[in-house]
């Protein structure tokens, strides 16, 4: 089936079996590798990116269901070489560890600072629950997030 | 991934429940998805054709309908969250809704989706079985009324017939009834161990399990105690009275049975103003 879809300000268009998930979408078809599959349960947010502006957890979704949608990835935050607020809080504050749940740390993060610009620690620490850090850097990823909420 | 399927996009409820309707036991309603993909993946569901009815958009909205508020099936967990109307007429709802999951799910999980799947660890088919809701379905012939209270039928289970579709919640206000929401569990986003949805006002009282059996529970037994006048904590030893509780990993079913009465008495008391 023809899917089209935004992704990072380009269209893209593929023809996909229907069961193709959209992170798999993302990462084979269009070699987008910055979002990572961890669990592909829906429960460690490792495959978060956004969609229509909104964080999602890409293995629960299907590239079908995201057609004519518009899609942000990892890739799609950076300005060049100017990093997203968000991308360069994580860095400033250590805000990672071995790294594999940054990329959708940093767009759950996003995602959360757009519907509570103000967040509280604990908004923050709530907010993230649908991400694990398995090495348990959650302090700093929490200070990361505060830190962008303040620029 | 899932194994595979043909894949339908219905524009209106009568084109999704003729798709199905066509392809029989085979085919599944699939909206935001996050019940059935899963299950999906795993294999526990293979449908030969999934019909997408996440862009009918007549049936994502929330209204004021007289004495109740009339939720729209495709209307997201995150949408009922953050309702005003909801936090206003029917808080423990919109409360309930901010539990389901994580603000991703919620993000594209449907409350229709979720009384549709009927599982009884879910956080809203107890919550609206304790709020005494109507849910409405659609037909090849026509539309029927469903009271919460005949519409879970097993594990996994409902009353709605392979072609038919649930269409609206109808959710009574609550008109300034206390409430309280009561999860357990182990880890922030996990379904509950148990959780308790409760509200009252005065003498009445509604009560909602979550996990306590193959289907949502309504304890009925802690509503009429309060009803006759007993105390919290009498009312509230009764929670698993009619509850069938199952052990499994994360809980032998005398804990959750335990639980329960914890749980129901916090909620009770958070509950009575």
């Amino acid at each position: 089936m023809k899917v089209s879809m935004t992704v990072n300000g380009v269209v893209r268009e593929n023809d996909v079996e229907p069961r193709t998930l959209l992170v798999q979408y993302v990462r084979e078809h269009l070699g987008l590798t910055g979002t990572n599959i961890g669990c592909d349960t829906s429960s460690c947010g490792a495959c978060t990116i956004h969609v229509n502006g909104e964080s999602v957890k890409s293995c629960t979704m299907l590239a079908v269901q995201a057609d004519g949608a518009t899609v942000t990835t990892i890739e799609g935050l950076a300005k060049g070489d100017t990093m997203h607020p968000m991308q360069e809080s994580f860095m400033q504050n250590h805000g990672l560890q071995c790294g594999y749940c940054t990329p959708g740390m940093v767009m759950a993060a996003i995602s959360l600072l757009d519907e509570n610009p103000n967040p509280t620690e604990e908004d923050v620490r709530i907010g993230l629950e649908g991400n694990l850090c398995r090495c348990t850097g959650y302090h700093n990823i929490v200070k990361s997030v505060l830190a962008a909420a303040k620029k | 991934m899932p194994a595979p399927f043909d894949y339908k996009r219905a524009s209106s409820a009568a084109e999704a429940i003729a798709l199905v309707g066509e392809h029989g036991d085979d085919a599944k309603f699939l909206a935001g998805g996050h019940s059935l993909l899963p299950l999906m993946k795993l294999r526990l569901a293979q449908p030969a054709v999934l019909v997408d009815i996440a862009r009918i958009s007549d049936l994502s909205y929330i209204r004021e309908e007289g004495d109740h508020i009339a939720i729209g099936a495709l209307t997201r967990h995150h949408d009922v969250e953050h309702s005003a109307l909801l936090k206003q007429h029917v808080p423990l709802l919109a409360h309930a809704a901010s539990h389901v999951g994580d603000p991703q799910v919620r993000h594209r999980g449907t409350i229709g989706g979720s009384i549709a799947h009927s599982d009884s660890a879910s956080d809203l088919p107890a919550t609206t079985l304790a709020l005494g809701a109507t849910y409405v379905a659609q037909g090849p012939n026509g539309t029927r009324e469903i009271a919460a209270t005949d519409f879970y039928k097993g594990f996994l289970e409902s009353a709605l017939s392979p072609d038919e579709m649930l269409t609206e919640i109808r959710v009574p206000k609550m008109n300034g009834a206390g409430w309280s929401f009561q999860k357990f569990n182990r880890r922030a986003q996990d379904w509950a161990i148990v959780g308790v949805a409760a509200w009252r006002r005065g003498n009445e009282a509604g009560v909602g399990l979550v996990n306590m059996g193959s289907v949502p529970i309504l304890a009925t037994s802690v509503a009429s105690a309060i009803g006759s006048g007993a105390s919290i904590a009498d009312a509230a030893a009764l929670a698993a009275a009619e509850a069938e509780a199952q052990s499994d990993n994360n809980a032998s079913s005398e804990y959750r049975e335990h639980l329960a009465k914890v749980l129901v008495r916090r909620a009770l008391e958070q509950s009575t103003k």
